[in-house]
């Protein structure tokens, strides 16, 4: 008798995390978008302006630090040369790539629907692509594994829901949403501890992130007085007041010290 | 009637207290690598019962294929002692193996399911060690250095199986404060702290050993000597430890020099343990208190009655 019941207690045990446990949820659960507060009230692009400029790097370059992918020969053949951490990736031009800039303040009550298309993370040659990407609210965001490698995808909120979930060669894209704003979230895959990827969350869609000349642009700007922040994973964050006018393309320069 | 230990069943038990070892290091080489999330589900891998096992997965996945073995192993242990044994202590010894293995395996699970929930780490860390000391003790109740010895009485005080019991005790306390220490639920002064202390217990064990013990009692002599050695070994390893995470601190991967030197203190804290465990158990055995009279005071005129 005690068998049975001990062997029953065990049952229900083991049935009971199988079926209630994990940090996630499945990528069918509905996450409820937040209902606005205020009806979204579109830009009028007859005074929309932008916001443009490059961030700059001073100092001395910091060392580049090779990555070693001996634990998973099928992405470590597609290199032919030497693969170094992407923390900090200089331009040739002394800017900065992969940072974040968006409008931290500055757009008061107003809100804006979050697109149809999904923003994409890929993972590539056991690389996260982009490092550094951009999402709204409510946004449908897409992983997708295009590797011949399993990863796994872990993003590490502080504000949303954390989630890790597996993704074999050749699986489908995972589907997910952000709920809350924020700046940023980390993403690891766990299977491959080199790659990191960074997401930003916000409730606008005034964000870029510095491409290969270190430049970004802030198009569709409602004019007003702006506080842009530029963020850095190593470096930290940088901020700027700016005023735009009705169609006005401002310049502004961010630059971070090594 | 029951036999009261084979040859087999003793070595049956030393290779699941060997096991038990590996597993140990093999759970430190998830953490070094920071593998203990690589494998989202439990308690299937990547929906397989044999994943692919590259990357981090061959340490996470690895990890749970020796954890399994172990569980097989001590399973098989506690039947065979069921069976064979006369001591029902040490047969329910063995049935409480059993149940801490499969604790240990949910332990397992819930940190991955959980993502990774501190306490359970911690918890799933020190019930590997009691687990450990569980397959030990096993292994030193089935075999000949426990079954076959006249024992002596040893009155002294302090005597050597209490000081031996303390130093046991005080090298699990060690452990608790390097799991938390590592799991980020405490920070490294209490580890460090306690650890002169348990460089302490061991030196005043083997130097008991060593100046009081008769030249007749050569194991646990010799065992508190490896004791003595290991505690130095485990002395540098710690500060290794440190060291080569220190200087690796903000490498975009954990580094092998930090990964290998980590998990061989962990090894080694494991074995100091292990090896205390025995001489205690053994000088319990050989060197027990003196059975005619329990007084709480060395005055003979004050005797439990």
């Amino acid at each position: 008798m005690r068998r049975k019941l001990f062997g029953l207690a065990m049952f229900v045990l083991a049935s009971s995390l199988l079926a209630c446990g994990g940090g996630s949820k499945s990528s069918e659960e509905k996450i409820p978008a937040p209902s606005p507060t205020t009806a979204a009230a579109a830009v009028d692009p007859t005074t929309a302006g932008e916001i443009n400029g490059q961030v700059s790097f001073e100092g001395k370059a910091p060392a580049k630090i090779p990555i070693r992918m001996d634990d998973e020969p099928v992405c470590m053949k597609e290199y032919k040369v030497p693969i170094y951490s992407d923390e900090v990736v200089l331009n040739d031009n002394k800017t900065l790539r992969n940072v974040f800039v968006y409008v931290k303040d500055g757009l008061g009550d107003r809100t804006f629907p979050p697109p149809s298309e999904p923003a994409v993370l890929d993972q590539k040659g056991c690389w996260f692509i982009p490092h550094v990407v951009g999402v709204m609210t409510g946004q449908k965001f897409a992983v997708k594994n295009s590797d011949p490698a399993s990863h796994n995808i872990h993003p590490i909120p502080n504000l949303n829901r954390e989630w890790n979930k597996s993704m074999i060669a050749g699986a489908p894209d995972l589907m997910e949403q952000f709920v809350h704003a924020e700046v940023m979230i980390p993403v690891r895959c766990n299977v491959h501890p080199w790659m990191r990827a960074y997401i930003g969350v916000l409730p606008h869609p005034f964000f870029a992130v510095t491409d290969d000349k270190g430049s970004f642009v802030l198009k569709g700007l409602p004019p007003g007085e702006y506080t842009i922040e530029a963020w850095h994973e190593k470096y930290g964050t940088v901020d700027q007041k700016i005023t735009v006018g009705p169609k006005e393309s401002k310049a502004v320069q961010f630059s971070f010290k090594g | 009637m029951k036999q009261e230990g084979s040859v087999w069943l003793h070595r049956f038990a030393m290779l699941t207290a060997f096991a038990t070892f590996l597993l140990i290091i093999a759970g430190a080489l998830v953490v070094g690598h920071d593998a203990g999330l690589s494998v989202p589900d439990w308690p299937l891998s990547y929906g397989k019962l044999m994943p692919r096992m590259t990357g981090n997965i061959f340490y996470e996945h690895g990890h749970r294929m020796i954890a399994g073995l172990v569980g097989v192993l001590t399973t098989v242990l506690a039947v065979w002692l069921w069976r064979a044994e006369r001591r029902a202590w040490v047969r329910w010894l063995g049935i409480t193996a059993v149940f801490a293995v499969i604790l240990q395996a949910v332990l397992g699970g819930i940190t991955v399911l959980y993502l990774l929930p501190i306490p359970v780490l911690v918890g799933h860390a020190c019930l590997a060690q009691l687990f450990f000391c569980m397959t030990v003790g096993l292994a030193v109740f089935t075999g000949p250095a426990w079954n076959s010895v006249a024992p002596v009485e040893d009155d002294r005080f302090p005597a050597f199986r209490h000081i031996a019991c303390g130093t046991t005790a005080a090298i699990y306390i060690q452990l608790i404060l390097g799991a938390a220490r590592r799991h980020k639920a405490l920070g490294l002064l209490p580890h460090v702290i306690w650890a002169g202390v348990v460089a302490v217990f061991v030196m005043w064990m083997l130097y008991h050993a060593l100046n009081k013990l008769p030249q007749s009692q050569k194991a646990l002599r010799g065992l508190s000597s490896f004791a003595g050695g290991l505690v130095v070994l485990q002395l540098a390893l710690g500060y290794g430890s440190y060291w080569t995470r220190l200087v690796t601190q903000g490498a975009p991967q954990p580094e092998p020099a930090m990964i290998n030197v980590t998990t061989a203190h962990v090894a080694t804290g494991a074995l100091l343990l292990g090896t205390c465990l025995i001489v205690t158990l053994l000088s319990y055995r050989r060197l027990p208190g003196s059975v005619r009279e329990m007084s709480f005071t060395r005055n003979p005129q004050k005797k439990f009655a």
